[in-house]
This record gives structure tokens, sequence and C-alpha cells, in this order.
């Protein structure tokens, strides 16, 4: 039956058409041509170019910072979607609305205040500078960008599952005697695993790639706080295209695979907030 | 939707049919699921779970703002206004819109026959179509600006036809906007795929079986579903063009007054230590946000209640 009627509305063959070409042009020809000039190096010069030492201290500082502020996203995103979710206070809504900073103000400007805060002249940077913790211009510094570019993933994903969550579980547990901690691990915390993981998994994704907020904070020492894109960059200042495609494609196949285990998890997520358990 | 068709627990319906957040909160929290609200340690994490939260926000958020704000105005109003006013970043504005406007028109044209193909018919590899549209969101910003930089720069096998022609791509302004549509290429179809999932093809096949066309079916049954969800997207896009960087930056080649977008004009001002204008420009980018804001949290409510199914 669905076979007859799928051909009642029209549109099919233009719609797709218009997708697929477009879809080419603008996204799967450009991206092919990362492989292409990638090609062109000889299998060893390609290990060459990824093994060098400062392209792996990239990666090493990339990653690190990375998976460092996506974990404490995790930890605050779950705290923050808890907060919005279960208690009800003055300011509440104005919080909500402020978690999606992030995705509305430019990375670039992001970059540049956060450096001001975090330097030693700035709010943030002075107080640290006082107990002989430096912030802007190290790998904290960028971890605390990271922090901020990435947290609305997690709030964003774990958010909509506590609000779905079925209450009697809980309550059970509570009239049977289980402290609140309980509770949190064994029954609410079950269920927004895999919204955590998918959070997570977002966030670091966004941040390995993350380039306008972080180069101004890095400070862009080689070997210490050069990310993997600035590599990129400099490769592509001096039109070394071969290198600069071939670290290009290191990054594109992590995050593909970071996006194919996030979709995993999606999956068996998005049946929980559909409700059919 | 879901909800609808099986018999859920009253709490879940409550939910679901609760339009307005405040409400359903403050019902939520009166609920007897909490159970352990009076005990004093119960109200010991309430306050402390709210004052991280708090704390945070206000740490990572606010300050920041707050910065841009006390360093643009370091030097009195007369610093602010002429670094504001000043031709470069006039410029700059301009390119920012055109660029802007460019990526919301070619994504929106996209994003709606996308939309359509997606969710109104099946066909084979539709799962591997919906993956790659999403493709863009995972790419950093700094590759995206280097395929392009592969396609049409001058190493490129089409460079020489090109430059034939007399188009430059590279290093000028329609290199610019080809960045800033990658970036936001899937913006729009995703808000409107999982809408128009939700509401199925049976009012579209009626209207077509009683003969309207599909222009007519589009303007007169589609789009009041996903009128809202459609602006939603119109939003995020219109935040992630104005402020992309990365791949606008691989692309530009930072040329004052002809390819500064205003985040590129922020970081050149920046790393030539022209601080108080760097930090006036990007309160201009700062308000943008804001406003972005507020029509996002507008849209995404009307989108949720309005539009969103059933």
């Amino acid at each position: 039956m669905k076979e007859k009627s799928k051909r009642v509305i029209p549109g099919l063959g233009l719609s797709l058409g218009v997708t697929i070409t477009m879809l080419s042009v603008i996204v799967i020809i450009p991206l092919a041509s990362l492989a292409v000039f990638t090609g062109r190096l000889s299998f060893g010069e390609f290990i060459d170019v990824i093994t060098n030492k400062r392209v792996l201290a990239s990666f090493e500082v990339s990653f690190v910072t990375a998976f460092i502020a996506s974990l404490i996203n995790a930890v605050m995103g779950v705290v923050l979607a808890w907060v919005l979710v279960r208690y009800d206070f003055p300011g509440r809504r104005i919080i909500d609305g402020m978690i999606e900073l992030p995705f509305a103000l430019p990375t670039a400007v992001a970059g540049i205040s956060l450096t001001a805060l975090t330097s030693d002249k700035g709010w943030i940077g002075r107080l640290f500078d006082r107990v002989g913790i430096k912030i802007a211009y190290t790998r904290i510094g960028i971890t605390f960008a990271l922090v901020f570019v990435g947290i609305p993933f997690v709030v964003r994903t774990v958010q909509p599952v506590l609000e779905k969550l079925d209450g009697t579980y809980e309550e059970a547990a509570g009239v049977m005697g289980a402290s609140r901690a309980v509770i949190f691990r064994r029954i609410i915390f079950p269920e927004i695993r895999p919204a955590v993981f998918t959070g997570f998994g977002l966030a670091l994704g966004r941040c390995i790639g993350e380039y306008g907020s972080v180069v101004f904070i890095a400070g862009n020492q080689p070997y210490n706080t050069e990310i993997t894109p600035l590599i990129i960059m400099a490769k592509l200042q001096e039109y070394d295209y071969g290198s600069a495609s071939a670290i290009a494609l290191i990054m594109l196949i992590f995050s593909f695979t970071l996006l194919f285990a996030v979709n995993m998890i999606q999956v068996r997520n998005s049946k929980i907030l559909k409700g059919g358990r | 939707m879901a909800s609808a068709a099986i018999p859920v627990p009253a709490n879940a319906e409550k939910k679901s049919s609760g339009t307005a957040v405040k409400k359903s909160v403050v019902s939520r929290t009166a609920s007897p699921n909490l159970i352990h609200e009076d005990s004093a340690a119960a109200k010991a994490v309430r306050y402390f779970l709210i004052g991280i939260s708090v704390l945070f926000i206000f740490v990572m958020m606010f300050l920041p703002l707050a910065t841009v704000i006390k360093e643009a105005l370091k030097q009195g109003w007369a610093a602010y206004k002429a670094a504001v006013t000043d031709d470069y970043t006039k410029s700059a504005i301009w390119l920012t819109i055109e660029a802007t406007i460019s990526a919301l028109a070619i994504n929106t044209v996209f994003g709606l026959f996308a939309a359509w193909a997606v969710t109104k018919f099946h066909f084979k590899g539709k799962k591997i179509l919906t993956t790659l549209i999403d493709v863009p969101i995972t790419v950093s910003p700094i590759i995206a600006g280097l395929i392009f930089v592969l396609v049409f720069g001058r190493q490129s096998v089409i460079y020489p036809y090109l430059k034939q022609a007399g188009i430059q791509i590279v290093y000028a302004v329609p290199g610019v906007i080809l960045a800033t549509v990658f970036v936001t290429f899937p913006f729009i179809s995703r808000e409107l795929i999982p809408v128009l999932e939700a509401q199925g093809t049976d009012e579209e096949e009626a209207a077509a079986l009683m003969g309207a066309n599909g222009w007519t079916i589009f303007t007169k049954v589609t789009f009041p579903h996903i009128k809202w969800a459609f602006l939603y997207g119109v939003v995020l896009c219109t935040a992630r063009a104005m402020g992309e960087f990365g791949a606008v930056s691989v692309l530009s080649g930072h040329l004052r007054g002809k390819t500064n977008t205003l985040p590129l004009y922020v970081e050149v001002l920046f790393q030539g230590f022209e601080w108080v204008p760097a930090f006036a420009v990007s309160s201009i980018l700062v308000i943008m946000a804001v406003v972005i804001l507020v029509a996002r949290n507008i849209f995404e409510h009307n989108a949720k209640t309005k539009s969103g199914g059933v």
C-alpha cells in the first residue's frame, strides 16, 4: 500500500535532484579533494607528515584539552540540566537562555574576551595569578575556552531526557527507603547515560576541531599549546597542500568515527525520548 | 506524538500537554516524585547544585560578555564610536551581511528540497543521504576552508579555467561566501526534517488526490506545519554564518576593507594590539548574539508548541 501511495505526492525527481546536486557541489566534491591531494603523497611521505614530532604534539594538545574539557562539560552539563529541569528558582529562565550563548556568540569574540578575562589583568586571571596559576596562553586556557564552546551540547542532549523521565520509579524507590544518592545512581543515571555519552561525544567532536575561540587564548607555542587546526593553517600558508590535506584527513577520520559512535548511542537515546521503552 | 498513541503514566502526559515551560516546572516540583524535598540534606544538595550552576554561568557566560563591554569602553565613548563607525568596520559589516544572506538563501533552498525529498518519499540510500547532509557539522572549520582552497586555489585542476574566465574565489569574496555556506549547510534542513517526519504524509497525499499541485500542497499544507521550525533554523543559520571564523579565515586572505568579515576584522585588530577597537567591533557581534538568543528562545518555544506535531 505504501508503494502505491508514495507516488501520489509530486516532486520526488525535482527535490532529490536539487538535493543531490547541491550536496555534491558544496560538500562531497570539496571533501573528496582532500583524499585526492593526500593521494599525491607517497605512503612514506604520508607517514612522515603525520608522525612529525610537532604534528604529533599538536594531536596530543588538541585531544587532551578537548577530552578534559568534555569531561568537565559532561559533569557540569548534567548538573545544569538537572537544576534547570528539577528546580524552580529566580533567574532560571535566564540561565536556560544563557546556555545557548556559545552557539550565538562568534568564536573569535569568545576567543578574545576569554583571553582578556583570563590574562593576568583580567577578572578571572588576576585571581588565579595570585596563587601562581596562569590560565591564558597555557593548556588550562585552551581547556577553559573549550568548556565554553562545548557546554550547550551536553545540557541540550541531557535536558530533554530528564524532562521525559518517568517519576514513578524514583517514587517507588523513595518509598522503599532508597536515599537520594542511590536513586540518582541506580535509577536516574542509567536513564540519562546514553544522553550524557552523546553530549560528551558531540562536545568532543566540536572541541577537537575548534579554532576561533582557541587561537587567541592558546599562545600557540609549538609542542606545548599548538592545536592541530593551527598546524593545518600553517601548512596552508606555506603552500604545503599535501601535508595540510594529510593532517586534515586524519582529523576527519577521527571525527567521522566519533560521529558514528554518537549516532549508535543516539538511536537508543531517541527511543527513550519517544517514550517507547 | 508518540505519547498520544500509547497510554502513558499520568506524569508523562502532564509533561507533553503542559505548554508553558514555567507551569510544568512548578507542577513538577510540587509533584510527589521528589519526596525527599523537605529534608535538610535535600535542601543542602539543592542549594549547592543551584549555586554551582549559577557560578558556572556567571563565570563562563556573563563575565566574557561583560569583558567585551568593559574593554570596548575603556577609552570612553568617543574611541568606541570611532572604532564602530570606521570605514573598515562598515565594509566588514556589509560583507558579513552579504555572506549571511547568501548562506541563508542557498541553505533555505537546499533545506526545503532536502527535507521534502527525505520525508515525503521512500527510496534507497535515504539513510546515507541524511548522514551526508549532516557532515559539515562535524568538519573542523579549518578543514572546511582547506577543501575550498584545494578545489579552487592555484594548485587546482580547474584554476586555469577560472583564471581565464576572470573568476577569483580563493582570497576573494566568493570564497568567503562559499565557506559560510558550507559550515551552515545543514542548519535549516536539520530543523525541518524531524518536524516533517513527525507529521507524516497523509495530508499531502489527500491534497494530491484532490488535485492540488506540488506548489499548492507545499504552501497550503506543508509549510504551515514547519513555519516555526523553519524560522528557528534561520536563526541558527544566521548565528553561525555571521560568526564563522575558521573557515572564512582560511579563504579570505584578510584584506582590510575587501575580504574581512566582522569576526576576521576583530582578529586583525586584536593581533595588531588595537584592543579597544577589537572589543568595540566585537560588541556589535555581542549585540547581535543577544538578539539571536532572544529570537531563538521565542522560535524554539513556538516550534515546540505550535507546529511540533499533533
